[in-house]
């Protein structure tokens, strides 16, 4: 049996079981008051905000009746409110994708070089993931900016027509997909790079001998062996992707027009610019679904993992 | 000796110079936001409006920086950013530290669906807590006169709900691969719970300590949403607000000074990154590779 | 015809020699084992053979073709890794077949090819599982049946039995014995180990330093070591190797230990060691075996002296008795039934037929 063994002392049967049962319990309760502010937090400031924004989500303007789905029929008629959806998915998927593609063929290079070298390169490439995306957003603001435009200026030096990058909602979008992934594919990078380190060099000499060339070693050995890293990361991404603020909020504000619109960013404009707090609480909650679906395949990738291990 | 070049080696090096030649393209396209804020924050006004080159600085000059580095509501922002996220650090380790040892050593009835609870919550975006939050707290203010809204400290309560998740599951993960054979030669050596942790679990899992560290000063630091949200007065602004809001006047952007502002802005991570880089990576894999 | 040739085989890696110039012929199913301590340049000359590693200078040649430039898969080689190099996600038969895929080779051939493979190494109810379901054992077994699968002209064993616990390392020992016998195929196979390469081998190839040291059959090395460094690397216990100087003595040559212990020379050997009579630095190599308490049939060669014991080793088929001869520590081999105490002394034999005189300088076994 274990128990804890602090200052145990040789007692008769019976003292020794209620000594014990004592001990257990300090143990416990111990336990317990260490994680209890970090329960007090998730519970305070996660789950009862999370809760209540259902609740929210069911009141008028004002807060001050209940209109049940009212919100949420109002929302269901709205044309900015499906291509509010469509973006943030067509904007969540495209990202993650580009992030995934980019941040794996990197990874790769990275590994190809001498091990030396990889440390710089490596350094040098996770740096749009340092820098804080409020800030770097800036940046791109500025290389897009409708009269200064560094790109523009490019274009036209190379005799191409200049790209009203965020005036126009195609651009727009692109715009908004590429500094997503520009912020977001060095992350991919350094977990697939891990991932890469991980598969044992031997398997590759042993393909080698059976005559596997290198897109038939990725196939059969390199991919299988990352599916689990590749698969986490890609679920990561999507929910922290899918409700991105920062990029879409200073590059566009949700513009031209709200055609680059997010959930994250039409429920501010919403609930705090508009002080509809209710409608804005509704806007969030569609989040929820797809979150959640994403939640539970992460979680049944990783007790997989576990048993698999 | 000569060295023929056989099919391993031959191979080997093809695929480096291939590698070597996507790195530079890769690296030029990570790199030129970056370097070009530093190139615009080293021009003065008169030459950005000129636009004659973009790409290069014709007449350098510091006076970005000064004029940054000089205001005062530029350094309130600066020092407002400063003092929440370190407040959010030491926060955050407060709570996770303590909270990850009771999860990974002392199993009690629920510690593990607390373990994958925590790990959950991290799944929670900001950006579906933020509404409900911000009624709360102002519900809070009306009540009880307490000012949850516009000020630095509302974010110093807040912060540690993005921090303190992601914190403490990466600290289980590093308590969890201490071996117990250290435990128990400290329990004979006639140490208390308290003691294991802090002579024998904190030195021996410095390294995560330090990237869960890192990660949760540069999380605070970058944090965009629930400032926007929540604070209003320049006075109460951290950064990443605060360069657009007070810079951005009306419809003029005063570009030079944005870049400086945001690199200046981007400096502490940037900095920490550069000394710690290994740490910061650590932080990141461990989430995918520790499970 | 799957001989293998080796012709001044050198390999640099970034100026530092792993393999110093080899010439090795190995020939038709052949059972070769390369052994030799860590580093010495084995592991990386199978390497060569397999195409893994390239060859800076010199010629590797299978079925008397240059294969120096052929690529691994076209040399019509086979390996098996020390780590066995199973892919995690696949089945025992998706593993052992893999190769036969690449090539596109008709379903049913590789089925009869996997099932006959599998019968011959007794795995056959593994098929269906994965590599991480397996013990070690059978892992191994797996990863010859890969190599079995490809009908090559060459087998490759790179320490494949290192990782094993020792009872298993002697069982899967025998059964690659076994195997190898059963499918008939020129073999070369890297160890550490000793007593593996001698019980393997057809021939053993001892290298050090990256240079061949010698090559021959286990029995040769055994009783005829050429250099010191086999002397003492073949053996278990080691060889052991007593400081001693050639003197005159009455009737022939004697070899001093210390002030009060010498051993005579042989009849048979005075000529061959004359010569050697003013070399200063000369050590006597007996094995432990030829240290004992009985005396081998009536030669005149085996001559008596008392030694001090220091340490006992019981192994229930002999005993070890530890004991010095003038500060070197030598080790001997008694009968298990013969008393000895630590600090007490014993009489022992020394067989000196099986003696080795060595010339200290070079390591040359004269």
């Amino acid at each position: 049996m274990e128990t804890s063994t602090i200052g145990a002392v040789r007692l008769p049967a019976a003292a020794r079981r209620t000594t014990l049962r004592k001990l257990m319990r300090r143990k416990s309760s111990i336990a317990f008051l260490l994680t209890l502010p970090l329960i007090t937090i998730i519970a305070a400031l996660v789950l009862y905000p999370a809760f209540y924004s259902i609740h929210l989500a069911t009141l008028n303007k004002s807060m001050e009746h209940f209109i049940g789905f009212g919100n949420f029929e109002f929302l269901f008629k709205r044309d900015t409110f499906w291509m509010v959806v469509r973006q943030s998915v067509v904007f969540a998927v495209s990202a993650v994708f580009f992030k995934a593609l980019i941040g794996f063929c990197v990874a790769h290079f990275v590994h190809n070089i001498p091990a030396k070298g990889q440390r710089k390169w490596r350094g040098m490439l996770l740096v749009p993931w340092v820098i804080p995306p409020a800030m770097s957003t800036l940046a791109w603001l500025w290389l897009f900016d409708p009269s200064y435009s560094a790109f523009n200026w490019t274009l036209e030096h190379i005799g191409l027509a200049r790209v009203s990058w965020l005036g126009d909602p195609n651009w727009a979008r692109f715009a908004v997909i590429l500094v997503n992934v520009w912020v977001g594919a060095p992350f991919f990078m350094i977990m697939y790079l891990a991932a890469l380190k991980s598969v044992p060099e031997q398997l590759y000499e042993a393909a080698a001998i059976d005559g596997a060339n290198w897109w038939q070693k990725l196939w059969y050995i390199t991919l299988p062996m990352m599916r689990n890293v590749i698969a986490i990361t890609a679920l990561f991404s999507l929910i922290v992707t899918f409700a991105n603020f920062d990029i879409v909020r200073i590059l566009t504000s949700g513009g031209p027009v709200d055609q680059t619109h997010v959930f994250a960013t039409w429920a501010f404009k919403v609930g705090i610019e508009g002080s509809d707090l209710p409608l804005g609480a509704s806007i969030s909650l569609f989040m929820f679904p797809i979150l959640a679906i994403a939640a539970i395949l992460i979680l049944r990738d990783i007790s997989r993992r576990g048993t698999e291990a | 000796m000569a060295a023929r070049l056989g099919s391993i080696e031959g191979d080997r090096r093809k695929a480096m110079i291939w590698s070597y030649f996507f790195l530079v393209i890769f690296v030029v396209f990570f790199l030129t936001p970056p370097v070009y804020m530093l190139i615009t924050s080293l021009k003065s006004n008169a030459e950005i409006s000129a636009a004659v080159s973009p790409w290069w600085v014709m007449h350098p000059t510091l006076e970005n920086y000064r004029e940054l580095l000089t205001s005062s509501t530029y350094l309130t922002f600066f020092r407002n950013s400063a003092i929440v996220s370190v407040a959010v650090v030491l926060i955050t380790m407060a709570v996770s530290i303590p909270a990850a040892f009771a999860l990974s050593r002392m199993k009690f009835w629920g510690s593990a669906t607390l373990a994958t609870g925590v790990f959950l919550t991290y799944l929670i975006p900001e950006t579906l807590l933020f509404i409900p939050l911000f009624k709360i707290f102002v519900f809070i203010d009306e009540l009880t006169g307490i000012e949850l809204v516009n000020h630095w400290w509302v974010l110093v309560i807040l912060y540690p709900t993005l921090t303190v998740p992601f914190c403490t599951w990466l600290m289980i993960g590093y308590f969890s691969s201490i071996p117990r054979e250290l435990d128990e030669a400290a329990l004979i050596d006639g140490a208390g719970y308290l003691q294991i942790l802090t002579k024998v679990f904190i030195p021996v899992a410095l390294p995560g300590i330090i990237a869960a560290t890192i990660f949760a000063f540069t999380v605070s630091w970058a944090q965009f949403l629930y400032p926007l949200a929540f604070i209003t007065s320049a006075d109460q602004l951290v950064l990443p607000v605060g360069i657009i809001t007070t810079l951005v006047r009306g419809d003029v952007f005063t570009w030079g000074q944005i870049m400086t502002g945001a690199l200046l802005g981007a400096a502490p991570p940037l900095i920490i990154y550069a000394f710690l880089m290994d740490y910061y990576i650590a932080g990141l894999t461990a989430g995918a590779t520790k499970g | 015809m799957a001989q293998v040739t080796l012709r001044k085989v050198v390999k640099n890696y970034e100026g530092t020699p792993a393999v110093r110039g080899i010439d090795l012929d190995i020939a038709d199913k052949e059972f070769v084992v390369l052994v030799g301590p860590s580093g010495c340049g084995k592991s990386t000359t199978l390497r060569m053979i397999a195409g893994l590693e390239d060859i800076t200078d010199g010629e590797v040649m299978i079925g008397g073709e240059v294969v120096n430039d052929v690529p691994p898969k076209d040399r019509n080689i086979a390996m098996v890794f020390q780590n066995y190099a199973l892919y995690p996600h696949m089945t025992v038969y998706e593993n052992m077949s893999f190769g036969l895929r690449l090539k596109r080779v008709a379903r049913d051939e590789i089925a009869r090819r996997v099932e006959n493979a599998a019968r011959i190494l007794d795995i056959g109810e593994l098929l269906q599982r994965k590599p991480k379901q397996l013990s070690g054992g059978q892992r191994q077994r797996v990863a010859m049946g890969r190599a079995i699968v490809r009908d090559p002209k060459v087998f490759l064993f790179d320490e494949p039995l290192s990782n094993l616990d020792a009872k298993l390392r002697v069982q899967m020992r025998t059964e690659i014995k076994k195997v190898v016998q059963k499918v008939r195929t020129t073999t070369v196979y890297v160890t550490h180990d000793q007593i593996e390469a001698m019980t393997l081998a057809d021939r053993v190839v001892v290298m050090n330093a990256g240079r061949i040291e010698q090559v021959g059959t286990p029995n040769d090395l055994y009783h005829a070591p050429a250099t010191r460094f086999v002397a003492g690397f073949i053996g278990s216990p080691a060889m052991n190797f007593l400081p001693c100087t050639l003197e005159s003595a009455t009737g022939g040559l004697q070899l001093r230990l210390t002030d009060a212990l010498a051993f005579p020379v042989p009849q048979a050997r005075i000529d061959r060691y004359r010569p050697h009579q003013s070399k200063p630095v000369l050590l006597l190599g007996l094995r432990p075996e030829h240290i004992t308490d009985q005396r081998f049939g009536a030669t005149a060669n085996q001559h008596a002296f008392d030694v001090r014991i220091d340490v006992i080793e019981p192994m229930g088929i002999d005993t070890l008795v530890h004991f010095r001869v003038n500060g070197t520590e030598v080790c001997g081999r008694v009968a298990p039934a013969t008393k000895g105490e630590p600090g007490g002394s014993m009489p022992l034999f020394a067989d000196l037929d099986h003696m080795h005189l060595i010339e200290g300088e070079s390591g040359r076994v004269l």
